[in-house]
């Protein structure tokens, strides 16, 4: 009893440190979000900050939002860019639903190895991803519009390639990145974390980053400043479409079958929520890769917490819909100039 | 013969690929494809769709987008069944769905428009919202059994010839469907939606009162989703909250393939009518064929979709590309 209250204690203290070190970046409010819903849980969820040992593997319901959610992480490292350039992927569901098609019936029918199907899964998203990066750059087409093909198209390829069926698989590596655990934690997890380090590699020590943030502000602008914006565009393209495929090879190895009608379903719309939550605006321009991490946590921790407090699965949109309507009106600009307005002395941190 | 003017040549397109996509199934299926019945059939069967694609789109043709509109209409069927249910006389309930759509249209165009937020999130929250609040009514489907239902709504269909009515649904598109064309074209409302659509400074500059056109357009997108859930109980005879999941892409890709621009400020009502038509052709065509994979619809229309939107892009005039 006294090791699960010390367990806490830490928890939050850990927590209380991060938050004041953060206290002056735009993560610091999804951050404090998250936290406000934690403690909620802490108080009034019995049983939530519960958190075993066993076989070397940690489980509890935090882990279980850990692993659920990264999902929608993974979708999010790759909605956060293309967002940056102010446009928006909507095929990112239907991606998932095709790499987990193709990457179940070679492994089933072709009885390829797990290998083979994860580097066709991952082929086939990344020309989804090129598809749409093609439209967008270089046909000049609105995002929504351009991904709004494969958003349709991709779901019935999906049911085509899996013929309309759900195709259960058993196979051990698959199974290890669906849910397996690494030093404790889920493997899963461990993919998020190495996509970040990548991405931010990538975005913050070469000049990509400021690229993607330039022809998001301005795409003419950038264009006669000597930025390739359509190569820009197009390449964030192409890593979405490669990270909507790791997110479908992640959850269909979870649970273990391709099923081409619920695979993704809507993951697209909490992706871009997430990036939102993270403090990156629809309209381009600037980008948050660990907010966006951070967003997808909460929405999958205000989900589990429903589910936690009996709440039907099916009523689970309405507190996901005033979310959205929350962050939206808080990142108005005349919501934000009442609120200056009422704290004329507080100085506004951007 | 003159040249057509561009802004005809996606309907004139649409049209093209309609009477092929007609013609075709003629000639691989004969007689019974070409029969009127078929052709009503189309009607009758996408009355819901076609209604609710009326109001997505002159929201896009306002230069905006709603995605709320499946969650609406399965809101609606549910709330009208429960309320008849609980022994509301059916006239009665409809009018209260057609308000209650009404005012949750305008709730989100008031969002959009005085707190500046992007329709694409307000309408994905009114989405989910909707989604929800139709299972907080009731959980399950839910019959509708009712004189009004089982009966009056029978005794509507219009008599054809010996054996062929026109279901009642396809009256209420057909309706719709005038209704809205000379709202669009002959009123000033519906003139200031083009304006706002083509450029909302520009129409504010003019002295269009772009808040009130705005909140219209949203609540008329309301109401007329809430009108397609009323034709869709029609259609089904029973409400259900999990109902017409991604009817609001259905919804697009009709308004796109029906030739507006999805860039707003173009477009023609009956054009999202032919768009429905062929979704409802390929429908049928698979469907016909039997033995051939129904995802295909999902693939026919993705590359329809493609072809119009680049179809769009090669005859449109050059819009500046940072408006968003």
């Amino acid at each position: 009893m006294s090791m699960l209250l010390i367990g806490h204690v830490v928890f939050w203290l850990v927590y209380a440190a991060i938050l004041f070190v953060w206290r002056k970046q735009r993560i610091f409010w999804p951050l404090l979000a998250l936290a406000l819903l934690l403690l909620f849980n802490q108080i009034f969820t019995p049983g939530f900050f519960d958190l075993e040992i066993r076989d070397g593997r940690l489980f509890g319901s935090r882990i279980d939002i850990l692993q659920q959610s990264t999902k929608v992480m993974l979708l999010a490292l790759g909605m956060a860019l293309v967002i940056g350039t102010g446009g928006v992927d909507l095929s990112v569901g239907a991606i998932m639903a095709v790499a987990g098609a193709v990457m179940a019936q070679l492994v089933v029918m072709h009885q390829c190895s797990p290998t083979v199907a994860i580097l066709a899964a991952l082929g086939v998203a990344l020309a989804a991803g090129a598809l749409n990066g093609l439209l967008v750059a270089s046909f000049g087409i609105q995002p929504i519009v351009a991904t709004l093909i494969l958003m349709v198209a991709g779901r019935g390829i999906a049911q085509l390639i899996s013929d309309g069926q759900a195709i259960p698989f058993s196979n051990e590596t698959l199974s290890f990145i669906g849910s397996g655990y690494f030093l404790g934690l889920p493997f899963a997890l461990t993919i998020v974390l190495i996509m970040l380090g990548i991405t931010c590699l990538f975005t913050r020590k070469t000049a990509l980053g400021l690229f993607i943030e330039s022809v998001g502000d301005n795409d003419t602008a950038s264009r006669f400043s000597g930025i390739n914006a359509r190569l820009v565009k197009f390449c964030v393209y192409i890593f979405c479409g490669l990270c909507a495929g790791i997110a479908g090879i992640v959850s269909t190895s979870n649970i273990s079958r391709a099923d081409a009608n619920y695979t993704g379903l809507y993951l697209e719309l909490d992706a871009i929520l997430a990036v939102v939550i993270g403090g990156t605006a629809l309209t381009g321009g600037r980008f948050y890769l660990v907010g966006s991490l951070v967003g997808a946590l909460l929405i999958q921790t205000l989900t589990t917490t429903m589910y936690a407090r009996n709440v039907s699965a099916d009523i689970a949109p309405v507190p996901k819909a005033l979310v959205i309507i929350a962050v939206c009106l808080l990142q108005s600009e005349k919501v934000r100039r009442f609120f200056a307005r009422l704290l004329p002395a507080k100085k506004q941190t951007g | 013969m003159n040249r057509i003017k561009p802004k005809y040549i996606p309907i004139a397109a649409t049209a093209l690929v309609f009477l092929g996509l007609y013609i075709a199934g003629y000639l691989m299926f004969g007689e019974k494809f070409g029969s009127l019945r078929v052709f009503v059939n189309l009607f009758g069967d996408k009355a819901f769709l076609g209604v609710a694609a009326i109001g997505a789109t002159f929201v896009i043709l306002s230069g905006g987008i709603d995605l709320s509109v499946g969650s609406v209409v399965a809101f609606t069927s549910i709330l009208i069944a429960t309320l008849i249910e609980k022994g509301m006389s059916p006239p009665l309930a409809l009018i209260i769905a057609l308000g209650v759509g009404t005012v949750f249209g305008a709730t989100m165009g008031f969002l959009i428009h005085h707190f500046e937020l992007p329709p694409f999130l307000v309408t994905l929250g009114g989405m989910f919202l909707m989604r929800g609040l139709g299972f907080v009514i009731h959980e399950q489907s839910l019959a509708i059994k009712h004189e009004f239902y089982s009966k009056t709504i029978r005794e509507l269909a219009i008599p054809l010839s010996e054996k062929l009515v026109l279901p009642f649904t396809a009256t209420c598109l057909l309706v719709t469907i005038l209704l809205a064309s000379l709202l669009a074209i002959y009123t000033r409302f519906g003139r200031n939606i083009y304006a706002i659509g083509s450029s909302e400074n520009s129409a504010r500059l003019m002295g269009i009162q772009v808040g009130f056109t705005k909140i219209g357009t949203y609540a008329m997108a309301g109401f007329f989703s809430a009108l397609a859930g009323c034709v869709a109980t029609f259609y089904m005879q029973s409400g259900n909250p999990a109902s017409f999941v991604g009817l609001e892409l259905d919804a697009i890709a009709a308004v796109v393939i029906g030739g507006t621009l999805l860039t707003g400020g173009a477009g023609f009502i009956p054009g999202t009518l032919l768009g429905v038509l062929i979704l409802g052709v390929i429908q049928t065509l698979i469907n016909f064929q039997g033995n051939l994979n129904p995802s295909w619809t999902k693939i026919a229309v993705g590359f329809l979709l493609l072809v119009f939107i680049l179809l769009q892009k090669a005859i449109a005039p050059r819009k500046s590309e940072s408006s968003h």
